[in-house]
């Protein structure tokens, strides 16, 4: 790879960090999709700063994005404590709100602002290094790159400071409010940062992938652990390594960068869903069919062990027999005989079964549980 | 001659793209009553998202921009991102806004992928797919007004056979459960409707704010309704008009994009709703709890009138004052009393006030209900009754 695209994917892997660390508190609190809203609404506060100030590298589109982001939170919060909409369609009804404004001030004056609502929604990572970061005329490498770092640094430091407090916020939120610590507080500096990140990453990626990034890496992490830090680093871990790959994948076909890395994020997620060691789909399905056996080996030993020296018993460990007191069909019967000959828990003798030692040491402890 | 046939023309085509938009106006407003009530607003957000690559697929399979290929394209591949928040909900302990999340912008980004892979393509007829970004509703044609209004028509019969059945699940899914309802299977149903809701409005909205055509109408017309069947009809007409009254505008305005202008036409009406609907309204609210705060005010300065007259002989006049002095949570009392007066409940004698007879009944009545909640109850019950 060439310099430039090593720039690139550096530019995708420091978007990728700044996004899944405050993206992981939006996942935990359950409000991922206001990611979802204040990437789309940023684009008003840019366009609005833009008219002011007419200059598409200000600093200030920056401030005025951010503070739009905050205006989308206070919407939705004012929505839903009026009791008229519950909350998600106060989201529902927030963003496309703002977001249409500002696509219809883009087309209406397209002539004069230089962004463009494809622009908006899909980025143009590939373009990222173009602009530099050259202070003096000491070329230090793509502009992006240093801003993003710049959010990622404030993220992090926001993070490791407040650590403490966001998990009990987040977690008992009616417990931190009894300590003293104002979970609305805390709610609103998390939203800040939302908002600024989402700011600083859509310029370079697009707004849908910035949704990809903050709410991709962490949901598939949820998926994997169930500790916080473990949860941030696995994310982090997630987010860098989608942006070689999704690079990679988008020069292999000639596409959207952008796309590639949510679709690289999109099947990291599968992944996890399908294979997570304990909570994929496969160990769940696997847990419950062993679970499933489990249980009718136990079942049968307790059946044989409650009828073992009694006048009965010749009659009870016949095969018929078990099927109708059991009400198995025959089988499944076989099936779980088998099993249970094979870990040696009993033995059959022309049609009638016997307990081993071990079968009936397994059908005490099964009673018991 | 030539401006006969331009009259004619344009007349067509607006006729055409208020027919196709009143259509998925309707057909978005009555869905998504359902989706409001269900709190899945925002599955629409994360469905009309996720039929992007459906669309960018069917056209790669077929090389056909037929609106029936995208829209069955489209609709496959919401159909399938309402599968996986589904399974991914139920099976794991991932939570719906995260499932929606994830289906949302990855959906879109295969989309993106797609989509910069068609236009690579050597193809003549690739153009136009990202007008489905933002909708284009000038766009649309006789043969996709026709196809729209087939769906639509299929989609409102089968809400129609299955009116009962979907109220109650809506309502009270536990309930219809226990009466032997297929409830998966009716939930099922439910977002296949929403899912062809969403994509037969793709075209003229496009997938970016689709879901806002299936959220605000039905926001507006919960506000004016309590009844479902009320709501459902306001939603399709609120929806319509929307539909209607942006698109025409959007075609007409040069630079106005569809979807974004159909949009805040529903959100405009939301807000009207949410400030001028009778009961709900806030406007209402806001009349309403400031004729009680200020009638809770007289009733309490009428019991302090009536405690001081029982502290003196005859009619003793009370200046303001003294009776602010009671009250240090009143600023000023005067209106109050100028209001209690008006019903003939106090006086004003020399320079002060004084409780009059009928004044005196009804302050007894109010001290008495501060005293006896049971008695206040009953009051309350008997006012309910006469």
């Amino acid at each position: 790879m060439t310099v430039y695209e090593w720039e690139i994917v550096v530019v995708g892997m420091v978007v990728a960090t700044a996004c899944a660390l405050p993206g992981t508190f939006l996942v935990l609190r359950r409000m991922s999709l206001m990611s979802d809203a204040i990437t789309h609404t940023v684009l008003l506060g840019i366009v609005l700063a833009f008219f002011i100030v007419e200059d598409l590298s200000s600093p200030l589109l920056i401030v005025g994005a951010a503070a739009v982001g905050l205006l989308t939170v206070y919407l939705v919060e004012l929505l839903k404590r009026s009791g008229l909409v519950a909350e998600d369609a106060a989201i529902g009804l927030v963003f496309p709100f703002l977001f249409s404004i500002a696509v219809i001030l883009i087309t209406r004056y397209a002539g004069q602002v230089h962004l463009d609502t494809d622009a908006v929604l899909l980025g143009e990572i590939a373009l990222a290094p173009q602009e530099r970061f050259a202070p003096a005329g000491l070329d230090l490498g793509p502009r992006a790159a240093w801003v993003m770092g710049l959010i990622l640094l404030g993220n992090a430091a926001f993070i490791l400071t407040f650590f403490k407090e966001l998990k009990l916020a987040t977690f008992d939120p009616g417990l931190a409010a009894a300590l003293g610590f104002s979970p609305g507080a805390l709610h609103l500096v998390l939203m800040i940062f939302v908002s600024v990140t989402a700011v600083g990453a859509f310029d370079a990626v697009g707004s849908i992938l910035v949704v990809a990034l903050m709410i991709g890496p962490p949901t598939a992490a949820l998926l994997l652990t169930d500790k916080l830090g473990k949860m941030l680093t696995l994310s982090i871990s997630l987010a860098v390594g989608s942006a070689p790959a999704g690079y990679l994948l988008a020069r292999q076909l000639d596409v959207s960068i952008a796309g590639s890395m949510a679709t690289v994020i999109g099947a990291a997620f599968v992944a996890c869903f399908l294979f997570a060691p304990q909570r994929g789909l496969l160990a769940i399905v696997r847990r419950r069919a062993r679970q499933r056996w489990e249980f009718a080996q136990k079942m049968l030993t307790a059946h044989l062990f409650n009828h073992e020296g009694l006048q009965e018993q010749e009659v009870e460990s016949r095969l018929e027999h078990i099927d109708a007191s059991l009400g198995w069909e025959p089988e499944f019967r076989s099936q779980v005989i088998s099993r249970a000959t094979r870990a040696g828990l009993l033995s059959q003798q022309n049609g009638s079964l016997a307990l081993t030692d071990r079968g009936r040491d397994f059908a005490r402890k099964a009673l018991v549980h | 001659m030539f401006e006969v046939l331009f009259g004619w023309v344009s007349d067509y085509t607006l006729r055409t793209v208020a027919l196709g938009s009143a259509t998925l106006g309707v057909v978005s407003g009555v869905l998504g009553s359902f989706a409001l009530l269900r709190r899945q607003s925002l599955l629409g957000d994360a469905l009309s998202h996720a039929a992007l690559p459906g669309i960018a697929a069917a056209f790669l399979l077929t090389h056909s921009k037929a609106p029936l290929v995208l829209i069955l394209g489209a609709g496959i591949a919401a159909w399938l991102g309402a599968l996986l928040i589904n399974g991914v909900v139920s099976t794991t302990r991932i939570k719906t806004d995260a499932a929606m999340g994830v289906v949302l912008s990855v959906f879109f980004g295969a989309g993106v992928v797609l989509l910069t892979y068609i236009q690579r393509l050597p193809d003549a007829g690739k153009a136009g797919l990202d007008k489905f970004l933002f909708g284009q509703a000038a766009a649309l044609l006789g043969r996709d007004v026709v196809a729209m209004a087939l769906l639509s028509a299929a989609v409102l019969l089968t809400v129609g056979l299955t009116w009962k059945e979907l109220k109650l699940l809506t309502f009270d899914p536990g309930f219809a459960a226990s009466l032997g309802f297929p409830v998966r299977a009716l939930e099922a149903m439910l977002t296949t409707l929403l899912v062809v809701a969403i994509v037969i409005g793709l075209q003229a909205v496009g997938v970016v704010l689709m879901s806002a055509l299936v959220v605000a109408p039905a926001a507006a017309a919960r506000q004016w309704t309590d009844r479902f069947g009320v709501m459902v009809l306001i939603s399709a007409v609120v929806g319509a008009f929307a539909g209607v009254a942006g698109a025409l505008l959007s075609s007409t305005v040069e630079r106005l994009p569809t979807g974004p202008t159909i949009v805040l036409m529903a959100i405009t009406i939301v807000m009207i709703s949410m400030l001028f609907a009778p009961h709900r309204g806030l406007l209402v609210r806001t009349v309403q709890e400031r004729r009680n705060r200020r009638r809770l005010r007289s009733d309490v300065l009428l019991m302090d009138l009536y405690v001081l007259s029982l502290q003196h002989e005859g009619d003793h006049p009370h200046t303001s004052e003294a009776i602010t002095a009671m009250r240090p949570e009143v600023t000023d009392v005067r209106p109050s009393l100028e209001a209690l007066e008006e019903r003939r409940l106090v006086a004003r004698k020399d320079d002060g006030w004084v409780i009059t007879d009928p004044g005196r009944e009804v302050a007894q009545r109010l001290v008495a209900r501060e005293e006896s909640p049971e008695a206040e109850l009953a009051e309350v019950l008997s006012e309910g009754e006469a």
